[in-house]
């Protein structure tokens, strides 16, 4: 959409602080949006929805696999139920619930899980989810959504709300930089192309993008024209935009804030050998878990920074066809 | 279909969800007759006297709600449904077999009539709950009933749910445990032991009620005694026999999980005449 110009990335609100804002509009709107939470809700923001509609939040207390199946049964009798924790654990100690009590009956069960990836910093790996893309997108009938900044998660969590099945939304603990402008439409399963680009594409979900971003400008200054293209809906892919990003650059990049064998450039990578494919490069979360440290500390650590992604960028490009 | 409050016509019921039930699963060569056996009365009774349903209208949404968290037993619930008009009574022999509506375990994408899929233990409590809530929210009278195994119970997510249900005076849900001592490793005494059951619902803050599980006025008394219970849910201890109504399938482990052979068919049908 965007001409291709230097981005100037303004910090804004994390994705979990817009979820929590968002949840209490469409709250507004509908009066069939419920909330759950299980001890986390001054973490997840949905204590903000609590406090604006408290008969319609109900607190499950540290019982993660009860709230999920008590999602399904609310959504079994016509209600819109966000239920939300830490990605780590609404999956990780979830999956048979989100399975059998929400993907297999086809209940309408939102779940969003904040938290996700390393950058939470200090809790250290037990708090974190690098995994939760792979699992969610293992749920046949989920929608998977991952948003870049704070206007994303505004308008997929509306976008959330209105669609009728279950889907998980990722969102992140630290503030993030804005990189749309207010407005901005999104759809669920098309992607956006954020930066024009004829050499590389570089794709990316959640706050990845900026980073994207970022790498994108790097290699504009040694004269390599980069698209820039946000999937930030991980599953139902949008398998338009990766075609056609293959065929006309050659060259792609995925970049995640996940593990990089499990998540978006895996399936990126399926559509890529399925329709045109060229020379591919993947950052992310190497096969391990991270530490403790400052958000900003583990991104270099961990090799998810913009400079990373040019890096890969310059890799694909030496072996593009 | 019909309802009715006379126990010997709902113990005819019974009779015939019984035969089905042996049929059924020495048709399909598998399945667990000795847990649907044990659970006639209690799902009987349900469906044909307790629960507001009506099966020409199975999205009504005003309907009593019915759970099958002990997936399992789903010949039980096919048998009774089928019986109420649900579904067709003619196929209930396709049991397991590809293209079947009757799948393997309550599968609601080929029997959308069914409240939930059922089949991991431990969630039909939880589920259930949710539906009640719901009830709740939009002032609706509706009520919701799962039915649990007693080896179910020994499922983590069961104790949080009770707890959920009784911190938040979730009254419009009854569970019911249908307490044949057995599960498919033995008796639930040497797998896992559940006793002081009722200490134990009781310590969670539920309304508890034991009943023979078979005696159908005992049944119906417990239903009417849950409806009046307010601020608190209800679990009914259905204290039953595994295998009920066939002598050599009763209290015997074996028959959790494998069906009556042809001879064993027809030897249980005379018994159930």
């Amino acid at each position: 959409m965007a001409a291709k110009t230097k981005f100037e990335l303004k910090m804004g609100m994390s994705t979990r602080e817009a979820f929590g804002k968002t949840l209490v509009e469409v709250g507004k709107k509908n009066p069939n949006v419920v909330a759950l939470d299980a001890d986390l809700s001054k973490s997840t923001m949905t204590h903000w929805f609590a406090k604006e509609f408290p008969d319609r939040f109900f607190e499950c207390g540290i019982a993660e696999a009860n709230m999920v199946s008590i999602a399904g049964g609310l959504a079994a009798a016509g209600k819109i139920p966000f239920a939300a924790s830490f990605s780590c654990f609404l999956l990780n100690k979830t999956f048979e619930q989100l399975r059998v009590s929400a993907a297999y009956p086809g209940f309408n069960v939102k779940v969003v899980g904040t938290h996700s990836g390393i950058s939470i910093g200090e809790d250290g790996p037990s708090q974190m989810s690098v995994e939760e893309i792979s699992l969610a997108c293992s749920l046949p009938g989920f929608v998977v959504l991952a948003p870049a900044d704070e206007v994303a998660t505004a308008a997929l969590v509306e976008a959330a709300a209105e669609h009728v099945g279950p889907v998980f939304l990722r969102a992140g603990r630290p503030k993030v930089p804005v990189v749309y402008t207010p407005g901005q439409k999104f759809e669920i399963g098309k992607a956006v192309e954020l930066i024009e680009g004829g050499d590389v594409t570089l794709i990316a979900n959640g706050m990845m993008v900026a980073e994207a971003i970022r790498a994108a400008d790097l290699l504009d200054a040694e004269g390599v024209s980069a698209r820039v293209i946000d999937i930030h809906t991980v599953k139902p892919l949008d398998r338009e935009a990766i075609a056609k990003a293959a065929s006309e650059t050659g060259a792609i990049v995925v970049a995640e804030e996940h593990l990089a064998d499990a998540g978006l450039g895996v399936r990126v990578a399926q559509v890529v050998t399925e329709t045109a494919p060229c020379a591919m490069e993947f950052v992310g979360v190497r096969d391990t878990y991270a530490e403790s440290g400052s958000t900003d500390g583990l991104l270099d650590k961990y090799g998810l920074r913009g400079g990373d992604i040019a890096a890969a960028a310059r890799r694909a490009l030496a072996r593009k066809r | 279909m019909k309802q009715t409050k006379n126990p010997s016509e709902l113990q005819e019921i019974c009779k015939r969800v019984r035969r089905h039930v042996i049929e059924m699963t020495g048709a399909a060569k598998s399945g667990h007759p000795g847990g649907s056996l044990s659970a006639a009365e209690i799902v009987v009774t349900l469906f044909y006297d307790v629960m507001k349903h009506d099966p020409a209208r199975p999205q009504w949404e005003d309907r009593d709600r019915f759970i099958l968290s002990k997936g399992h037993a789903c010949p039980v619930l096919y048998s009774v449904m089928a019986e109420c008009g649900y579904t067709p009574l003619d196929q209930l022999n396709t049991l397991r077999k590809l293209g079947s509506i009757y799948q393997g375990h309550p599968d609601r994408r080929f029997i959308p009539a069914l409240e939930s899929s059922t089949g991991s233990l431990g969630q039909g409590l939880s589920i259930g709950l949710g539906m009640g809530l719901a009830a709740k929210l939009d002032g609706k009278d509706f009520r919701t009933y799962v039915l649990l195994g007693d080896g179910e119970i020994q499922e983590g997510q069961i104790w949080e749910a009770a707890m959920f249900a009784s911190f938040h005076e979730v009254d419009n849900v009854v569970a019911i445990v249908d307490y044949n001592r057995i599960q498919l490793d033995g008796f639930v005494k040497d797998i896992m032991e559940l006793e002081p059951l009722a200490d134990k619902w009781r310590a969670f803050g539920w309304h508890v009620i034991e009943a023979n599980g078979h005696d159908i006025p005992a049944l119906q008394a417990a239903f009417a005694e849950a409806s009046t219970v307010k601020g608190k849910p209800t679990v009914i201890i259905a204290h039953t026999i595994k295998g009920k109504g066939v002598s050599f399938m009763e209290n015997n482990p074996k028959y959790h999980g494998v069906a009556p052979s042809a001879e064993e068919v027809a030897a249980a049908l005379k018994e159930l005449q």
